[in-house]
């Protein structure tokens, strides 16, 4: 074969390319396509597995997954792009609220919680939904990461009645939560963020029981 | 392909041409996640599977794939492959997720898969290319499983952590009673840099030991399969 042009290689080359990434694309969208219902009813089950978590299933009798209103940026909650508040309801009466917020001074960077509030205020359950503190020593935050099996640190949120709220802050702060030593910074971001989505949630309550679901708040 | 040149691919991966403590690729994955040992030898399960994948599928298609365009081209097919095991594991083996899937996407970003795919199944044939990928991946494995126990003792005073999230009836071993005050560079990045430091200085002088007793004695007769049959006879 004679040494080929430019042009010829540059033509052969690119039809090339473009016919591997047609056959490899393909094989990416078919496998999405394959696997999105599973993958969703596992985000879902997933979800409600957290949400179990903080708010137990006999407080509430409603599709609580459906049963949101959407926030826009929300300061109070440290939410920069928006994020979603899921109510609960007992007989139709509201039970709770299921406040997506996120703690934006951890020691690297954000933590994503979930803050269960009941109607008359209390705290009921907190959990992180995604955090990148330090292994072995901030992310205790994590039950499941918690050494302390029994009652692990997260837990403490769960019997923090409304008359508690103002002494939601680390002991070092003068407040009820302790934390671990040489750990501080965890443990304040959380403790802060639970603070105020407590006091968001005591503020908004009415109107936030009274939006129409998917509405945005 | 005869059994002598799959146990010389394979002492390759593992031990002479590791990849962690020889070849010393992929470090951004290996020192991230090799906080403790699940962690760490879930990203090497994770890592195994992906090299095997596309080792064999580079070598099957080596022949398709113009030299000038081949890095784009394995990037493709790498990136390809990683968000098909992604979603397959998401869908079907949920359970196993939960578990390597955070470490997937990781894997992308690893260059050792794409130097694998360059120096070995561009130029081999599929057999032969995926037992090398099984094999490197089975040797940074070895070396995340070392760091990670060693990080995880030194750093937070426990072994195995975290393994009931693979086996839930396990626990984890608490080495020095609860109080342990934890020794922090152990858990961050500067400590895996010392310890793999350590790695490598304990294999260069296992080798070296090894050349110097080579030395005093008379030296064998040297075709390949000798050498890789002494290779492996020789204690690690």
């Amino acid at each position: 074969m004679s040494e080929p042009t430019a042009l010829g290689l540059s033509a052969r080359t690119g039809v090339v390319m473009v016919a591997f990434t047609v056959v490899f694309t393909a094989m990416m969208a078919f496998t999405h396509e394959a696997t999105r219902e599973q993958i969703a009813a596992s985000a879902t089950e997933e979800k409600m597995k957290l949400v179990s978590e903080v708010l137990p299933a006999g407080r509430y009798d409603n599709a609580l997954l459906d049963d949101y209103v959407s926030l826009g940026p929300t300061r109070e909650l440290g939410l920069d792009e928006g994020g979603r508040i899921y109510r609960a309801r007992k007989a139709g009466q509201p039970a709770a609220l299921l406040i997506e917020a996120t703690a934006p001074d951890g020691y690297s960077g954000r933590i994503e919680l979930i803050i269960a509030v009941a109607a008359d205020g209390a705290v009921s359950g907190v959990r992180a939904v995604s955090h990148r503190e330090t292994p072995g020593l901030g992310d205790y935050i994590d039950p499941r990461k918690d050494k302390d099996k029994r009652s692990p640190w997260i837990t403490q949120f769960a019997d923090l009645k409304a008359a508690d709220i103002p002494d939601c802050k680390v002991k070092k702060d003068g407040g009820r939560i302790s934390y671990h030593t040489g750990a501080t910074i965890s443990a304040r971001a959380v403790t802060n963020a639970v603070a105020r989505a407590a006091r968001f949630a005591a503020d908004h309550q009415d109107r936030l029981f009274a939006a129409r679901p998917g509405d945005t708040f | 392909m005869d059994l002598k040149t799959c146990r010389e691919i394979a002492w390759n991966g593992i031990w002479k041409q590791n990849t962690g403590i020889v070849q010393i690729l992929g470090l951004c994955p290996i020192l991230a996640i090799s906080t403790n040992v699940v962690n760490a030898v879930s990203l090497g399960l994770a890592t195994i599977l992906v090299m095997a994948l596309s080792n064999l599928t580079i070598a099957a298609l080596r022949n398709f794939i113009p030299y000038e365009i081949r890095i784009p081209v394995f990037i493709l097919i790498i990136a390809a492959l990683v968000t098909v095991v992604d979603l397959s594991f998401n869908a079907w083996l949920h359970e196993l997720y939960l578990v390597l899937g955070i470490f997937i996407p990781l894997i992308v970003t690893n260059c050792i898969v794409l130097a694998r795919v360059e120096a070995f199944a561009a130029k081999n044939e599929p057999i032969g290319s995926t037992i090398d990928g099984i094999a490197m991946g089975i040797g940074l494995t070895l070396v995340l499983a070392v760091l990670g126990a060693i990080r995880e003792v030194v750093g937070s005073g426990t072994l195995f952590s975290g393994i009931e999230m693979i086996f839930p009836s396990a626990q984890g071993i608490v080495l020095f009673g609860d109080d342990y005050p934890g020794f922090l560079v152990a858990v961050l990045p500067p400590g895996a840099f010392i310890a793999l430091g350590f790695l490598i200085a304990g294999r260069n002088w296992l080798e070296a030991r090894k050349q110097a007793r080579a030395r005093l004695q008379p030296p064998p007769p040297a075709t390949p399969a000798d050498t890789a049959a002494n290779d492996a006879a020789e204690p690690a």
